[in-house]
């Protein structure tokens, strides 16, 4: 130790910082300042073990933060100690300003420790809003995109500002490189700069303090161990609490799976993210921006927090009369009620609103049916995760057929999202389209003219329907129960694969023991099924409700194969241009119940 | 932290050092408890993120290799070859994982196939055994050459030079003639640098 100290001084430095008597003696506000420190080393370790395992593109962010969260061994606590440190750090230097004003040690001299706190809590804030898009996911690319289109409201600056930080006109690859270059380059060397002139104006008040007479508190008490012992202790309740959000964060109303952070579905640009709200400390700002509708929008995003903002900025001159003082309490105790109440009225408008509700319910399905499909064993393809998402006929079955199949179908009586149109339908019904279920109603005459089925279309009057009502209403149990067996051949012809190991067993492969049973029954007077007929007027069975059939039919239903020129109102949907081949395919695999499913793949 | 527990040693474990004004005390013994905690809990508040840090960056030694994948891939056809001919570069398409992309038949190696008889053929591996860059053929001289460090193997793989800097043949690889035509070949690699035949990855 004396060998060290010869050379370097290093034990002496240290003995007179530690040691040395601190004015003000151990009062644990004193602790604030240095758990900001805290978090700031905590945030610099996790971060940096992240940015092994990070990677700044847009095909490849949401990507590898996937992979830290999910595949990394770890990866899950060690992001979700970043980000939950993140919140309470924000938290922490906003309060940090605050205490400030309420115990009075804003005054002279010390205005400048006040701006120095200011600017802290801007920092970080600069790097929660930096941070959260790197992920490159819903929530964070359209909460980036909110923020930076109030900036650009700015006069005459904002367009300009705005460019500047997402690197052009809109978002893209150098949004992505620009915000990761800010948050773990340069918001960390501001944010040391300014602890190193926080250290020396510190060091300079502390000798000021002891040497002039008048001291305010003549308390003293110095670092090592008294006032260490506080931030120690201090340090180890802000970990607990950041550890106990990242185990169990559902008991603090973060509503993902699992454990440590959240992450929702890839960023889509040109997809409407109908939930997309800041996270909650920001929630007061959004709140607050409603009462600015239109043109307003510039008063209530920048005049007035730039107004809040010069106010801050001028309350130690104020605060050294008595008068000031007072005002700048009131003003503070006011801005953080009104932040409490917005952030609560906030919540509870959300929560009162049915359709947000329910965006915020798609949106976290979307989210875990990502992870499911990276997590398959077929993993993440070259062109990234929204390639799964988009190639998903589960996420976008449901969307194709609202959009374009349900102005006439049904799926269980709704739209395919859930919503239940008022006009009635016009076509058939077709969730569990050509399963034995599907096709026995089909086959049944108390159904196939209901509007689940023919009801409604130009068929109602047709050969179809009065085949089934007059024929099979008449049929006797012998028949009936042969009809079972047509109804379990037909339905065999989809290769539907809910029913793969049913038909392996039950439907015979021979093409007699096929077809005989369709031809008693009366089915190929009017149907081909296996054998080319050009007598025969009804669609083709063969392969019936099968992909290429399928496929087939919605391409075009006016086919000869299909309903010829005696179709009634479905359109061509390939052959007009309606839809692509990859987009009908997606619609068919979902109304097959074709898609990945982990439990049974 | 460790600073801190110099200090305090130091403190404790001899005379402490005062200055001249006097400020700079030694603490007491309550000091010295008070002191303990604070190590202990300002350890125990960082260790969380620390450990759990290092162990992530740890992590591909940590993790452990999985199960290498040795299966049979199909790499040419047996008409392509002609007998007793040179040997020729054929390329090697399998799945790839990288971290959280997953890769379908893509370029994972080349290998070297030689049809020595009607129907056999022998392969090996392109990549010199001895620091992992490409062999080539050289046609003139009728063997294997390597153009970073010359080594040179016979087309039978084994080391034409006595000087060779390779510290062993050429890697051969075990292939398969499936449906009279089809050459299919057991993809590996082998640890350069080293006289065994070490599989890897």
């Amino acid at each position: 130790m004396k060998w060290l100290d010869e050379r370097t001084g290093l034990i002496r430095a240290l003995e007179s910082l530690l040691f040395r008597q601190i004015p003000g003696g151990t009062l644990w506000r004193h602790t604030w300042g240095n758990l900001l420190v805290f978090m700031f080393a905590v945030q610099t370790i996790t971060g940096l073990a992240l940015w092994m395992g990070y990677s700044p593109g847009v095909r490849t962010a949401w990507e590898s933060v996937y992979y830290i969260q999910h595949v990394m061994p770890l990866g899950w606590l060690v992001r979700g100690i970043h980000y939950y440190t993140a919140e309470v750090m924000l938290v922490m230097a906003i309060l940090h300003v605050i205490q400030m004003v309420w115990f009075r040690t804003y005054r002279k001299p010390r205005e400048l420790n006040f701006y120095l706190a200011l600017a802290t809590a801007l920092l970080v804030v600069g790097f929660s809003l930096t941070g959260f898009l790197l992920p490159w996911d819903e929530q964070g690319y359209w909460s980036a995109k909110v923020r930076t289109h109030i900036m650009s409201l700015t006069p005459l600056l904002g367009g300009m500002l705005k460019e500047i930080t997402i690197g052009g006109h809109a978002f893209g690859h150098h949004t992505l490189t620009r915000f990761f270059a800010l948050h773990a380059g340069v918001l960390p060397l501001v944010f040391l700069g300014i602890l190193g002139i926080r250290m020396a104006l510190m060091r300079h008040q502390w000798k000021q303090s002891t040497q002039s007479e008048k001291t305010s508190d003549p308390r003293t008490s110095p670092i090592w161990p008294d006032l260490a012992a506080r931030y120690a202790l201090a340090a180890l309740v802000i970990m607990a609490g950041v550890l106990c959000v990242t185990f169990w964060p559902q008991w603090f109303g973060f509503m993902h799976k699992g454990m440590g952070a959240p992450l929702t579905a890839p960023a889509d640009p040109s997809d409407l993210f109908a939930s997309a709200r800041p996270e909650w400390y920001f929630l007061f700002l959004f709140q607050f921006l409603k009462y600015f509708p239109g043109t307003l929008e510039v008063v209530g995003a920048i005049v007035i927090p730039s107004a809040v903002f010069i106010y801050l900025l001028a309350m130690p001159w104020l605060g050294n009369h008595r008068i000031g003082h007072s005002l700048n309490v009131l003003i503070c105790t006011l801005l953080i009620s009104g932040m409490i109440w917005l952030t609560w009225e906030a919540k509870r408008s959300d929560a009162a609103n049915t359709q947000f509700v329910r965006a915020q319910a798609e949106a976290l399905m979307k989210a875990n049916r990502t992870i499911e499909l990276a997590s398959s064993p077929g993993g993440i393809p070259a062109e990234g995760a929204l390639h799964l998402l988009h190639s998903d006929p589960m996420i976008q079955g449901p969307r194709l057929f609202a959009q374009h199949c349900a102005g006439c179908h049904r799926y269980d009586g709704h739209d395919g999202k859930g919503t239940f149109p008022e006009e009635a339908p016009s076509a058939p019904d077709l969730k569990g389209f050509a399963s034995r279920h599907w096709i026995g109603n089909l086959l049944n005459p108390e159904h196939i003219a209901t509007e689940a089925f023919f009801g409604n279309t130009a068929f109602n009057d047709g050969k179809m329907v009065s085949f089934v009502q007059e024929k099979i209403g008449t049929f006797d149990a012998e028949k009936q129960s042969a009809l079972m067996q047509v109804v379990k051949i037909l339905s065999s012809e989809a290769r539907l694969k809910k029913q793969a190991i049913l038909d392996s067993k039950e439907i015979s492969l021979s093409a007699q023991d096929r077809e005989a049973p369709l031809y008693d029954a009366g089915c190929l007077d009017c149907h081909a099924f296996h054998f080319e007929d050009e007598d025969v007027e009804g669609p083709d069975l063969t392969g019936y409700g099968s992909r290429e059939w399928m496929m087939a039919f919605v391409s075009n239903p006016f086919g000869e194969r299909f309903y010829g020129q005696e179709n009634d109102r479905m359109p061509a949907f390939l052959d007009e241009g309606i839809l692509t081949e990859q987009e009908i395919g997606l619609v068919v695999d979902w109304l097959r119940d074709d898609w990945f499913n982990p439990v049974n793949p | 932290m460790s600073k801190i527990r110099t200090a305090q040693e130091h403190v404790y474990s001899k005379q402490s050092i005062m200055d001249k004004s006097g400020q700079n005390k030694a603490p007491s013994r309550r000091g010295f408890m008070l002191g303990l905690m604070t190590v202990c809990t300002g350890i125990l508040a960082l260790l969380t993120p620390l450990m759990g840090s290092i162990a992530f960056v740890l992590s591909p030694v940590l993790r452990g290799r999985g199960k290498s994948k040795t299966g049979f891939v199909k790499v040419g056809v047996l008409a392509s070859l002609p007998v007793e001919g040179l040997p020729r570069k054929f390329t090697v398409l399998a799945d790839k994982e990288d971290a959280w992309n997953r890769y379908s038949n893509v370029p994972t190696g080349s290998v070297y196939l030689r049809r020595t008889r009607e129907n056999k053929v022998i392969a090996f591996n392109i990549i010199c055994p001895h620091a992992g860059c490409f062999v080539q053929v050289d046609a003139l001289a009728k063997q294997f050459s390597c153009p970073c460090h010359n080594s040179q193997f016979k087309l039978d793989g084994s080391r034409a030079n006595t000087d060779s800097p390779s510290p062993r043949d050429m890697d051969p690889l075990k292939v398969e003639i499936r449906n009279d035509e089809e050459i299919w070949v057991q993809y590996q690699r082998f640890k350069p640098g080293v006289a065994g035949r070490i599989p890897i990855g």
